[in-house]
């Protein structure tokens, strides 16, 4: 996409943060209350991407739970949480919700 | 303001907006619910957003931080300038 001549800025349109991040550790959020960690291989405009180390976590809500209110109230990294990992990993952009680098939990 | 004409003409367009509160703080609201505060860095035209000193919040609580944030433009619902 844009690799025109604008060298001043090195974020012009988003996905060159994203081009930032690659050989880097990186958080991908996923729909469905899902979650990678790991090394940035490669990416495109659909944000189809490559990531190696993988670590997947699901975020599951407590099934218990029916009271709204105590749910929406507690620390969603409370939550009971499934991970799994993997060593090389294609993700299709449509379930790509956020690329960051490593975040920090409040 | 030419609110409401239905010609183009010589009105702004939403695109615009956004380029014109880029560098400015905004609030970012994904279909999920999830609110984005953050510093806006970049916009293209999938919506694909590029965030600067992000907040994440989900359910009006604040969950993280994130450093920088690209958030992939389907799963925008609104952007809103925040001053």
């Amino acid at each position: 996409m844009a690799e025109a001549g604008d060298e001043g800025n090195p974020v012009s349109e988003p996905l060159d943060l994203v081009r930032l991040l690659l050989d880097e550790v990186v958080c991908v959020k996923l729909r469905g209350d899902r979650e990678l960690k790991g090394r940035l291989h490669a990416y495109d405009s659909h944000c189809n991407l490559v990531l190696g180390e993988v670590e997947e976590t699901i975020y599951v809500a407590d099934e218990e739970d029916d009271d709204d209110e105590i749910k929406a109230s507690r620390h969603p990294l409370l939550h009971s949480t499934v991970s799994r990992k993997s060593e090389m990993l294609f993700v299709r952009g449509d379930s790509v919700v956020l690329i960051s680098p490593q975040s920090r939990a409040y | 303001m030419e609110n409401g004409t239905p010609t183009q003409g010589e009105g702004k367009d939403p695109a615009g907006f956004l380029s014109e509160i880029i560098g400015n703080p905004v609030t970012v609201k994904l279909n999920s619910g999830v609110v984005y505060k953050g510093e806006l860095q970049s916009v293209d035209g999938y919506m694909n957003i590029a965030l600067e000193k992000t907040d994440e919040y989900v359910n009006g609580v604040k969950r993280r931080n994130y450093g920088d944030a690209f958030v992939r433009g389907n799963n925008v619902m609104y952007i809103s300038a925040d001053s």
